[in-house]
């Protein structure tokens, strides 16, 4: 076992770099709303890993409190951008999310 | 993960992806155990993957998803997504690349057991005011989500 | 053979779980244990739902298959495995094969962190009863899972009413684990614990189980989570989205099969999971009764033959029952099995009266003891109570035990207080 990569902060910002890629893919190219809104949390929980991979390399709790504070804001938003959805999803039977457009000139 | 990651924004049925969604999640509770940080990861699959994700797959059921399912997934402007998402990937490895050095080469020995009081401690005594504003945020979340899915107000 | 014997012993005298002691082999030795235990529980519990429910409607229950029924779990096993399995055609193909084994997963994995004695544990993590209540968080999915891949009406009505319900009375049973764990910082340094062996050890050290601390606050907690639990695993009286008479059995109507009996075990399961939780957050885990009012050597002594005790009772009451059958030559098959039973029972009897069985016994007895009573408990109301319509079920989940729970913490957290300024000033 001495032969392993050690797993450094790097790998965990890495992989929190790939997640936030694939959440920003996702909300870019899909026009699904509710997959949209799915990527967004992948975005925030690419968040929550850099912020708990730094709390683990300087030691203080600092970024596993902010990580808790970010995943109740996400509940939150969660909740209420799906509301918008239902409420948009009544007046105008489509969840696609090219069709938003009452504001187009 | 990053096996979810790809399926849910690729999967053309929104069931498909919430269910992606939901193993990263739960990868994502397991990389917090391997962080040291159980409480994180605890309240990770509470909320995220036993709230969040049920809260999604009712809208989803709700919503009605036959029709879409039959169009066309991708936008128009995907290819300006993903050269827009390349740049990004492309400004996050220079960034790593350069800053390298900051980082320790080992990983602190740390094993502590009694996160849970330390994260405790923390939330009531230095982080209170945050805390009772998470607190104003999540009921003007609940009201706002009920006022905007009712029918009639 | 000689160092077996040692290896085994080197691990019956430490004070740690295996888990937290990094024992791989333990660990899997008890994990294969706690599975084992807990599919004879589930088939216990199918035969004893069967006759308790039958007894109190005056009637036998199953007893053809073996004597007494005994055997009937075993049949309606070989039945369930041999059915046809049939998918509905329009059905989604990867969630509905899927929807089970979530729920299956999520029933078993919370057995993790159970305490069934101080060291009898597969793993004391630090945050023992948050895992828990997360992991049966995730059962939802899986139902909402099922009910939607199954593709038609009954079902997708039966799993959103399902998971409504449990939802709304995870509210009430956090509330509920959360002023227990106030009750577990009132100690010395003043930290609680979230771990499950923490709990019961608080409650040792405080000298009382949290059911009667701060009467008659812990009595009121106690009785919102058992009102949350049995709403929490779907059985009556809030069974709506199951019932035969109601939705047609619900979410799992359209398994058949193997699946369904997956749902069926993963139910039992996860009331036994949750009667766990109960017993451990309220009833002290695996502390005998009184165990510092009346403590001392010989009340230890005394209390320790309760298990033999409780044995050779059972196997007293099944001889009894075996002179009761009918003479007849048709019927000695059965007489000769329920002989053999009762012979069965009165041999675990008579070895947990040796002196070293008995005292490492007790911590395990005594917890399967009182989730037996919780299963009872669960049998009693199933026969007594009349269902629940659904809006009744949400109006009393998010009217009445939420207020009562919030109502309970803070005076729980007054009271603790009080008690800490007057008596520690």
């Amino acid at each position: 076992m001495e032969s392993m990569l050690h797993i450094t902060t790097l790998h965990y910002l890495v992989l929190g770099a790939a997640l936030f890629l694939l959440g920003v893919i996702g909300v870019l190219t899909r026009r699904n709303v509710v997959i949209v809104l799915m990527s967004i949390e992948l975005i925030l929980n690419a968040v929550n890993l850099n912020l708990v991979a730094f709390s683990r390399m300087w030691g203080g709790l600092h970024g596993q409190v902010f990580a808790i504070f970010i995943i109740t804001d996400a509940a939150a938003e969660a909740a209420v951008g799906l509301g918008i959805l239902i409420a948009f999803f009544r007046n105008k039977e489509t969840i696609n999310i090219d069709e938003v457009n009452l504001l187009k000139w | 993960m990053l096996i979810g990651g790809i399926l849910v924004i690729t999967r053309k049925n929104p069931v498909h992806s919430a269910l992606a969604l939901i193993v990263t999640l739960l990868a994502q509770a397991s990389i917090y155990l391997m962080l040291y940080a159980p409480f994180v990861a605890g309240v990770q699959i509470i909320l995220y993957a036993g709230g969040i994700m049920v809260l999604f797959l009712f809208v989803i059921m709700l919503v009605s998803i036959d029709r879409s399912m039959r169009e066309r997934q991708f936008n128009s402007q995907w290819v300006a997504g993903i050269i827009a998402a390349t740049a990004l990937g492309g400004l996050f490895i220079a960034v790593y690349t350069k800053g390298t050095s900051i980082f320790p080469e080992h990983a602190l020995p740390v094993v502590e057991n009694d996160n849970t009081q330390k994260i405790a401690t923390m939330l009531y005594g230095q982080y209170m005011f945050a805390f009772e504003i998470a607190s104003l945020l999540l009921l003007v979340a609940i009201i706002g989500a009920v006022v905007m899915a009712k029918k009639k107000i | 053979m000689g160092r077996i014997i040692l290896y085994i012993q080197s691990y019956l005298s430490s004070d740690q779980t295996p888990g937290a002691a990094g024992n791989m082999f333990w660990v899997l030795v008890y994990i294969m244990l706690v599975f084992g235990g807990l599919s004879v529980a589930v088939i216990a519990m199918n035969w004893l739902e069967r006759k308790i429910l039958a007894h109190m409607q005056v009637r036998l229950g199953p007893m053809r298959v073996g004597p007494h029924g005994l055997l009937q779990p075993i049949a309606d096993a070989l039945k369930l495995l041999l059915k046809e399995d049939i998918m509905p055609a329009e059905a989604d193909g990867v969630i509905f094969w899927v929807a089970p084994f979530v729920v299956v997963l999520a029933a078993f994995t919370v057995f993790v962190v159970v305490p069934f004695g101080p060291t009898h544990a597969i793993t004391d993590m630090n945050i023992g009863i948050l895992f828990m209540l997360g992991v049966s968080s995730l059962s939802v999915l899986g139902i909402v899972m099922a009910g939607w891949a199954s593709n038609s009406h009954y079902p997708l009505i039966g799993a959103l009413r399902s998971s409504a319900q449990m939802v709304s009375y995870e509210v009430a049973m956090g509330l509920a684990v959360v002023s227990v764990v106030l009750m577990t910082s009132l100690n010395a340094t003043g930290t609680g614990t979230l771990s499950m062996i923490g709990i019961v050890q608080a409650q040792q050290s405080q000298g009382v189980w949290f059911i009667f601390k701060f009467f008659p606050l812990g009595l009121i907690g106690f009785f919102i989570f058992a009102v949350a639990m049995v709403a929490e695993t779907n059985r009556a009286p809030f069974d709506l989205a199951e019932a035969e008479s109601e939705l047609t059995a619900g979410f799992h109507t359209e398994y058949s099969g193997f699946r369904w009996s997956l749902f069926f075990l993963a139910e039992y399961s996860a009331m036994i999971a949750v009667s766990s939780i109960a017993v451990t957050l309220w009833l002290g885990g695996w502390l005998r009764p009184f165990p510092n009012a009346l403590s001392g050597s010989t009340w230890d002594f005394m209390f320790s033959f309760f298990p033999a005790a409780a044995f050779l009772f059972l196997a007293a009451i099944t001889f009894f029952n075996v002179v009761r059958m009918p003479k007849h030559p048709l019927f000695r098959i059965q007489t000769i099995g329920l002989a053999g039973f009762g012979v069965v029972l009165g041999l675990i009897g008579l070895v947990l009266l040796v002196p070293a069985v008995r005292m490492r016994v007790q911590d395990i007895f005594w917890f399967s003891a009182k989730v037996a009573a919780f299963m009872y408990l669960y049998i009693w109301y199933r026969g007594t109570f009349p269902r629940y319509r659904f809006d009744q079920l949400m109006r009393m989940g998010w009217k009445v035990l939420l207020p009562m729970g919030l109502g309970v913490l803070i005076l729980t957290a007054g009271v603790a207080l009080l008690q800490q300024n007057l008596w520690h000033p």
